[in-house]
């Protein structure tokens, strides 16, 4: 058993050792550690092996020696799904507002009407972006709403099976197999024709035990396609279609509503949230509105209060696990409100037009890339489809031993897709943002040529 | 207020894109291109921020109210941790770095403080090792429930369900069903805590393990927890530890010497990072040292030079639970926390949880009656002895709304009638605590005076009380613009 004495007001605690003293003598208690009468003395210790607290200036510096540790500055051409565009600065301004980070779950509506309506704002560009008619207010990442999408399907058809493209992204796949290793599913993985979808492949595995098809567009490599006819088919043999999207490539690139999906999900890092090694970062899924009480997490609805006047509550939450618990659509609790909302801003910021703008840029700055660097000896394009701001080249040489040689020359030049995909060692992945100017894209064609020669 | 597609006016915008530097066009094909763009709102910069700044006012949040949201945690989010978190050096890096260059050389930085992190909790919780992958709490939970699968597995063992308390929270019993496992639930002894001779009866060889939050969600400390835990070890069970609840007793017990096996911790309740209105946290996951080998991949691993490196050859492990590394953002914050409060501030965090909700406890419970004399950090309290006058808990966290509180959580733990869980945090001061107690007890006077005042509460709000039945009827979840005529 340990002793307490409170006589120094530690970080952040709001009273004096006074108003302890003070407090305690109201409890009639003689110290702080008679508030922990209930705990059996051979479970308290005071055995940390922790450090003494540090200042708050102490503390900064320390962080900042940890960040100054990390590569800055590196031009990045690598993506993988992931991408370094630019952020507008009332973005970080408005999320940085503190009414909204802390704040949480909005549970008692009438004192949360800033976060539920700028989640139903978010759902309504969620549903207009991906063409489709019902949205949640966010989940974790892409690869988790890859996931939750497959257990919906799973829900709705009441079959065991999908079909999986290898061109969705293969972090997503991984944990896709992770998650189901305890749930009697079964994934069947469909290889690529040429860097697109291969529709007879799919076509012969096609039963009618299968709950969905699961692609991606753009694909990992890049590629694009019109995915109106897999999903047709599978809708032939009563299996969803499921469609992994990069939505800020959704400025011009064809909807899979209009493909005729039936549950979109993707990663919303694109639409104003940093890298940030990898979080916090946004999943988002869409449906059709026939299949919203199957979709996980949760939902805000329009309604009205006794006066007639407008206002937004969580809605249809039978489906969630703090009422349903083992019974509900998933498990989730907290997803990821703060960077929707970031999503939101982002999206109103660049409008109607901003949007179309940016990504028409990405696609003009990629296919500059895929002229100068297609260009250079021996480097030729690893497939033959169209591209969005991502495509995959074949080089003349072991694309991760390049990539680390155009590091000291300040480039990140792209990802090597041998990674994942075994017998694709000489394969490099370029990814290009309206952040690269022509100057770095010639740079890099430069640097890549010195480096295979 | 309008919403921001009702004030959208064509021709108008508030971003310019950057100017083009390369000749030529985009190549796509026609066929793979939108039809028309999407209908985003057309609105210029001040109105983007005018929309934002008034609807942020529209919320109650803890840097302008008390919200005593019990189980949440609502404590207050130190800006340092928000400013170190925005620093080029950790939100310019990619996720994909480090495989660009063998050992993470690109990122050092960000490895070493995931590592240190790791640590620190592994110290915290007297757990072997911590992964720091799981994106919430309920994430690390799922994380958990899937390596108490994955060691019955590699054992040979046919396990078929999870115990979990009466009083859980849902979170729990989902995320052991999503792990493929039966729950079953353990009753709780009139005084709130899990019966154990009842939950003897629940044990046998297919219990796979028991999932526990201590203190668990009415406030209490659970004292058999031991003697559970040995009664789940001797089934090769495993014990779970929701750590939902760990604010109570950080710095002076940890979760392993209680039996515990794996734990999640919620950054954001115990470690002072934002809610965010919903996310983004975090669920840091730890494991005693024989689930070592089933832990998510990557791992942040120290070699023999002191630099940092992740390692993927973990044959046994789980897989990945997260594209990468965790939500690396809220990861910083809760680094930088951990190294502000040091060890003495974290047990000085508990030690004022608990006696600021002992003082509210104290303060209140001759009027809305208590599960126990003592809590921990948070109380439950019922407002069972208003319902006969027609007042509901509901009812008294609307009129608390009118004065200027966020309410707590209600109707929470489900085995308490017309439960009320008001959790203080350390981090509010005697005179917030005493003006809260006086609005409670004003309020059980109303009730009983004037209980129609407290149904019409509140009504210092922008709107009343809203119509959930019409909301799950109407199913209006996105924005259609009227046609105009």
């Amino acid at each position: 058993m340990v002793a307490t004495i409170m006589t120094q007001t530690q970080a952040f605690q709001a009273n004096s050792p006074a108003d302890d003293s003070a407090m305690l003598a109201t409890l009639g208690l003689a110290g702080v550690d008679e508030l922990f009468a209930a705990i059996p003395p051979d479970l308290q210790t005071d055995a940390f092996r922790l450090p003494a607290g540090l200042s708050e200036m102490e503390m900064t510096r320390r962080l900042a020696e940890l960040a100054d540790a990390n590569a800055r500055n590196l031009v990045n051409f690598c993506g993988g799904g992931f991408y370094d565009h630019f952020i507008p600065a009332a973005v970080d301004a408005l999320a940085g507002r503190a009414e909204f980070y802390t704040a949480y779950t909005p549970y008692q509506p009438e004192v949360a009407q800033g976060t539920l309506q700028a989640i139903y704002e978010f759902q309504t560009a969620m549903t207009r972006l991906t063409e489709m008619e019902v949205a949640n207010a966010s989940l974790y990442d892409g690869g988790t709403a890859l996931f939750e999408a497959t257990m919906m399907a799973f829900r709705i058809t009441r079959r065991r099976r999908v079909l999986i493209d290898e061109g969705v992204n293969p972090i997503y796949r991984t944990m896709l197999k992770c998650y189901s290793a305890n749930l009697a599913f079964e994934f069947v993985e469909i290889p690529l024709r040429d860097g697109l979808t291969d529709r007879a492949a799919f076509q012969a595995q096609l039963t009618r035990d299968v709950a969905a098809v699961i692609v991606q567009n753009p694909n990992f490599f890049g590629c694009l396609d019109d995915l109106s006819d897999l999903i047709a088919a599978a809708h032939r043999s009563g299996a969803l279609g499921i469609v992994s999207v990069y939505p800020l490539a959704l400025g011009i690139v064809k909807t899979p509503g209009a493909m005729g999906a039936d549950i979109v999900t993707g990663e919303g890092q694109s639409l104003g949230l940093p890298l940030s090694f990898g979080g916090a970062y946004l999943g988002f899924m869409t449906t059709r509105k026939l299949y919203a009480h199957k979709m996980p997490g949760r939902l805000v609805g329009a309604t009205h209060d006794a006066q007639g006047r407008r206002g937004f509550v969580l809605t249809l939450q039978a489906r969630e696990q703090h009422i349903r618990r083992e019974k509900a659509t998933s498990n989730i609790c907290t997803a990821e409100a703060l960077c929707a909302l970031r999503a939101l801003i982002y999206l109103s910021l660049m409008g109607k037009t901003g949007l179309v703008e940016v990504a028409e840029l990405c696609a003009a700055n990629a296919s500059y890339g895929w002229q100068k660097l297609t260009a250079i000896p021996g480097v030729k394009p690893a497939f033959h489809s169209n591209f969005f701001n991502e495509f995959a080249l074949s080089l003349p040489a072991n694309a991760a031993d390049v990539i680390s040689t155009l590091i000291d020359k300040g480039i990140a030049a792209g990802f090597p897709a041998g990674r994942y995909y075994r017998g694709m060692e000489s394969v490099l992945l370029v990814a290009f943002t309206e952040k690269r100017t022509k100057e770095e894209i010639d740079c890099l064609a430069a640097a890549l040529e010195a480096a295979l020669c | 207020m309008k919403l921001i597609y009702e004030k959208s006016v064509a021709g108008r915008r508030a971003v310019r894109a950057p100017r083009r530097t390369v000749p030529g066009r985009e190549l796509i094909q026609k066929r793979l291109l939108r039809a028309r763009p999407a209908e985003l709102p057309e609105v210029p910069e001040i109105e983007v921020v005018r929309h934002f700044t008034n609807l942020s006012r529209l919320n109650f949040s803890v840097d302008t109210q008390f919200y005593p949201l019990g189980s949440c945690t609502m404590k207050y989010n130190p800006k340092a941790c928000e400013v170190v978190a925005q620093h080029p050096g950790f939100v310019g890096i990619h996720p994909l770095w480090p495989q660009l260059r063998g050992g993470g050389q690109l990122t050092q930085g960000a490895l070493r403080l995931l590592y240190e992190t790791e640590r620190l909790l592994a110290e915290l919780a007297g757990m072997a090792e911590f992964t720091l992958q799981p994106l919430a709490g309920a994430h690390g939970e799922l994380t958990g429930a899937m390596l108490i699968a994955a060691y019955h597995r590699d054992r040979g063992n046919t396990k078929k369900h999870i115990l979990i308390p009466d009083s859980a929270h849902g979170t729990n019993p989902a995320s052991a069903a999503l792990a493929g496992f039966q729950v079953v639930a353990a009753p709780s002894t009139a005084q709130g805590t899990v019966d154990v001779e009842k939950l003897k009866g629940f044990i046998n060889a297919e219990t796979a393990g028991m999932m526990m939050t201590n203190p668990n969600t009415l406030g209490l400390f659970e004292p058999d927890v031991r003697r559970i835990a040995d009664l789940i070890h001797a089934v090769d069970g495993l014990m779970y530890y929701d750590g939902a609840n760990f604010n109570a007793i950080m710095g002076r017990c940890k979760p392993a010497e209680m039996g515990f096996d794996v734990c999640h911790l919620n950054p954001h309740k115990s470690f002072a990072s934002p809610h965010g209105g919903g996310g983004p946290g975090a669920g840091p996951v730890g494991v005693v040292e024989r689930l070592r080998p089933f832990l998510p991949i990557s791992r942040v691993v120290k070699t023999r030079d002191g630099t940092f490196s992740l390692d993927y050859d973990y044959p046994k492990s789980i897989g990945y639970v997260a594209p990468f590394y965790g939500n690396f953002g809220v990861l910083v914050r809760t680094y930088a926390y951990l190294l502000l409060l040091g060890r003495e501030g974290l047990r000085a965090v508990s030690d004022h949880a608990v006696l600021n909700a002992n003082y509210v406890l104290s303060k209140l419970k001759d009027i809305f009656p208590a599960v126990s004399d003592h809590c921990m950090h948070e109380c439950v309290l019922s407002a069972k002895s208003l319902v006969a006058g027609g007042v509901r808990a509901m009812d008294i966290a609307k009129g608390l709304i009118d004065r200027g509180f966020h309410p707590p959580t209600v109707y929470f733990p489900l085995i308490v009638p017309e439960a009320m869980m008001i959790e203080p945090t350390e981090t509010e001061t005697r005179e917030t605590l005493d003006a809260f107690i006086q609005a409670m007890r004003e309020l059980a006077q109303t009730a009983r005076a004037n209980p129609a005042a407290l149904h019409a509460a509140p009504v210092t709000t922008t709107v009343g009380r809203l119509d959930e039945v019409a909301a799950a009827r109407n199913m209006d979840l996105a924005f259609k613009e009227k046609k105009s005529e």
